[in-house]
């Protein structure tokens, strides 16, 4: 559809471009990055014929970009413009109907049917025939923006360039321009060429990125091969981080602060934040914690502050246990957007907690053990699967900052650790009659303060690892005597 | 409410427009013709005019009104309606292409180059071979060419992006640039002073049929480049950028316009001077009754344009009879106001 061979040029006697090349096939969504002042702008003026250029060449179609003439070009590619302006109050409809210009021909220029026809049907695909009578001037900036792509659209274009369409537009304007684009392009109705100030945007809508760098390509790739942290870290020359989208596979990046490398204060949560009540154990810790869990409330990744361990009868069974928690955690003063809440129908007596440390490195463990539902997970097909109220629940608490592999490894180091505890205390699956390997609702917490030292792995022979697997072997085994001991 | 419903409802009704703008424009002719010292009644001037059209004799009527309407006023009349519609049409399309409601050929300078060709022409006694009655017409259109050429050209080496208040103050400063030209070849000036005055003050006064038939090749040629390029200016009142984006060959678009608009300036201005404010106020009063569009705002410019210079003259020479007054004074007593007007209220909608 479009090729771009080697170009180079800009404004001024100085190259702005550099030896660019590129092409876009039909039905692409192409994206242009770049920091300010890298020649997006300018390339895409290139491409769309409104400034020439020294060197190399543009096929569009395969046809040399100079042998068009202004109206045939005006038929194959449509540009929307960054921000336009509108000196004079025209409608709606007399703004989208210049869009049919260069399908006119002949001295008179008669307005056919065909032209009101794809007038009307833009306007609609846009949503703004409702609008059409009206003037320019009466209408939001997102509603301008949309007539500004009918007349694009007007134009009946195999090529739509735009210059950030998004920019000005509110978020919901954002979301729908991009995704009419989407669509259009996946259908094969259009090929889309856009500059992009927003990598994220960038990131969900585009099938292929190209990066520029200072007049030059960085890269053309697949997004995600382009939007990697260190070299969008050296382009844009700002520290950022990559991660995924929760829903798509799309890459994401988010800025980072400057406060976030700010020298602060090492938190250590020990024993003394640890509040027994009648019906809960709570920990509330001085900062957010971030953590990794597999709590009722607060699962998943998140950043939070306060740790409940909530006990509640045996016989519990509530048809939306989540919301149950969640009002239980607001009646007792708890903000459940910063909670991590867990329910267990172990008696909480029988909690059992360490706080251990090695060469400068401490954690702080508690575990709530009872071996009612003891599964041996080798054979859990053996058991029924309904909700039960979690019975061994264990919280690490880390004093150190950790890397995302640190958080799973130390998940399985403290669950290899638990299933040696059960062993020697010999809990044996009443299914089965095997040793069994935890209980089939137990939950699991790790938080970790990320201030202080930093610890990129938690396997069972690491420093933090050696840690893990000693205070949760510890805490699970005394929890379960305690447990034992009480029948 | 109701105002807007009806505007509404008129600039969509164009059959309507140009109804209302014909019969303004006729009736302004009539009565151009009728008030005077002597008064001719309307129907007198219908079969006056009728009789020269299609060769038929009257008896009944006083042959001085004949003489009156056929040797004075009519030609007034004419003239100042084809002078009247030539500024307007010009300021139109000034407007569209530099996207400004602020412009005419007198506020961009283009009426100061026309006049400095027309004094050059008279100082010198230049006689161009070959078009001879015509050099002074042709210098005026070319200095006017020349002159909106180096205002455009000096306002986008101070302002890239070409603003509206750049335009407008670089088209002050070639007006007195000009002006200040003018008074100087004044000061120089013997024989010719009397002429270079009288012609400078700005009349459509006992100019007869000769003027006319000196500014009608112009003023036809350059109207019909304006409204050929009606859809043209509509896409560059977005942008040049933009018109390039849909097609319009900008360069060589804005390369006719402004020479359609030197030329029908540079012809008004060689046949009755400078009148001022009537490229401004007569657009922008088109524009907010019938809408924007160039293809309709042009012709319906040029009517209402000829009508209002009509009644305008007609004002000059009756107001303080039997003293006339220059047509320039009243156009600026009633566009200054209007300029201010349209300022004021671009700076309110810019605020709101």
């Amino acid at each position: 559809m479009l090729e771009v061979q080697q170009i180079s040029g800009g404004y001024s006697s100085e190259s702005v471009l550099k030896d660019i090349s590129f092409h876009v096939a039909k039905g692409e969504l192409f994206g242009i990055l770049g920091p300010n002042g890298s020649g997006k702008t300018t390339l895409l003026k290139m491409i769309s014929g409104l400034l020439p250029f020294k060197e190399g060449s543009i096929f569009i179609k395969d046809k040399k970009l100079s042998q068009y003439s202004q109206k045939e070009l005006a038929k194959i590619v449509a540009v929307l413009p960054q921000h336009s302006e509108h000196a004079f109050s025209y409608t709606v409809k007399e703004t989208v109907s210049l869009g049919r210009y260069a399908h006119q021909s002949g001295f008179l220029q008669m307005w056919t049917e065909t032209d009101e026809k794809i007038v009307q049907e833009v306007m609609k695909q846009t949503g703004v025939d409702v609008l059409q009578n009206k003037n320019l001037g009466q209408l939001s900036g997102g509603e301008r923006q949309r007539v500004n792509l009918a007349q694009a659209l007007a134009q009946e274009p195999e090529i739509l360039l735009l210059d950030e369409p998004t920019n000005h537009l509110d978020l919901s304007y954002q979301k729908e321009l991009l995704d009419i684009l989407k669509t259009w392009t996946r259908d094969g109705m259009l090929t889309v060429i856009s500059i992009f100030h927003d990598l994220n945007l960038a990131g969900l809508y585009c099938d292929r990125l190209l990066l520029l760098e200072k007049g030059m390509i960085n890269i053309q790739n697949k997004t995600n091969e382009v939007l990697k942290e260190d070299r969008i870290q050296d382009v844009y020359q700002t520290d950022i981080k990559k991660f995924a989208h929760p829903r798509v596979p799309a890459p994401q990046i988010t800025l980072l602060p400057k406060w976030e490398k700010e020298e602060v204060e090492a938190v250590n949560i020990t024993a003394d934040m640890l509040q027994h009540r009648k019906h809960h154990i709570v920990l509330r810790s001085p900062i957010p914690l971030k953590t990794m869990s597999s709590g009722v409330v607060g699962s998943g990744l998140g950043w939070n502050q306060t740790f409940v361990n909530r006990h509640v009868d045996k016989g519990y069974s509530c048809s939306n246990h989540r919301e149950e928690m969640m009002n239980y955690l607001r009646e007792k003063g708890f903000d459940p957007l910063e909670t991590v809440g867990m329910m267990t129908a172990v008696v909480l007596d029988d909690v059992s907690y360490k706080w251990m440390e090695h060469g400068g490195l401490s954690i702080f463990v508690v575990v709530t053990a009872g071996v009612g539902n003891a599964v041996d997970a080798t054979h859990s097909e053996s058991h029924s699967s309904e909700f039960i109220p979690g019975t061994i629940n264990t919280w690490i608490f880390i004093n150190a900052k950790i890397t995302e592999e640190a958080f799973i490894q130390g998940m399985v180091t403290a669950t290899e650790a638990k299933v040696r505890a059960l062993e020697d205390q010999k809990v044996i699956d009443s299914v089965t009659g095997t040793y069994a390997t935890g209980t089939s609702t137990d939950s699991i917490l790790i938080a970790a303060t990320q201030r202080g030292e930093q610890h990129d792995f938690a396997g069972t022979i690491t420093a933090l690892g050696k840690l893990i697997s000693k205070a949760v072997y510890w805490c699970t085994r005394e929890s379960i005597q305690k447990s034992q001991k009480r029948k | 409410m109701r105002k807007q419903f009806t505007l509404k409802y008129l600039a969509k009704n164009k059959i309507l427009a140009y109804t209302l703008a014909t019969i303004f424009t006729i009736l302004s002719l009539l009565l151009g013709i009728s008030i005077g010292t002597v008064s001719v009644p309307i129907v007198d001037i219908v079969q006056i005019i009728g009789a020269e059209i299609f060769h038929y004799s009257i008896d009944h009527i006083d042959p001085m009104y004949q003489s009156i309407v056929l040797n004075i006023r009519l030609p007034r009349v004419i003239l100042a309606g084809l002078v009247g519609a030539a500024l307007a049409i010009a300021g139109a399309a000034f407007q569209g292409l530099l996207r400004n409601p602020l412009a005419d050929p007198y506020t961009l300078g283009v009426s100061s180059g026309a006049s400095v060709g027309a004094v050059v022409t008279i100082f010198f006694g230049i006689s161009l071979p070959y078009i001879g009655a015509f050099t002074l017409p042709f210098l005026s259109v070319v200095f006017a060419f020349i002159t909106i050429f180096l205002v455009l050209t000096f306002a986008r080496k101070i302002d890239r992006s070409m603003r509206v208040e750049t335009i407008i103050l670089t088209g002050v400063i070639f007006s007195s640039f000009l002006g200040a030209f003018i008074s100087l070849m004044i000061s120089l000036t013997g024989n010719e002073l009397k002429q270079i005055i009288g012609w400078l003050l700005g009349s459509v006064s006992m100019r007869g049929w000769d003027y006319i038939k000196i500014i009608l090749p112009f003023f036809v040629l350059g109207s019909v480049l304006l409204m050929a390029n009606g859809r043209e200016l509509n896409a560059m009142s977005f942008g040049e950028d933009r018109a390039q984006y849909l097609g319009v060959d900008v360069k060589k678009r804005k390369l006719v316009i402004l020479t359609a608009g030197s030329i029908l300036t540079g012809a008004a201005v060689a046949v009755s001077g400078t009148i001022g404010f009537v490229g401004l106020v007569i657009p922008h009063l088109t524009r907010s009754l019938w809408g924007p569009d160039h293809t309709h705002l042009l012709p319906l410019s040029m009517l209402t344009g000829s009508g209002f210079l009509i009644l305008t003259d007609l004002i000059a020479r009756t107001i303080i009879s039997p003293t006339e007054l220059p047509i320039g004074v009243i156009t600026a007593l009633i566009g200054a106001p209007a300029f201010a007007v349209i300022l004021i209220k671009r700076r309110v909608q810019k605020g709101g």
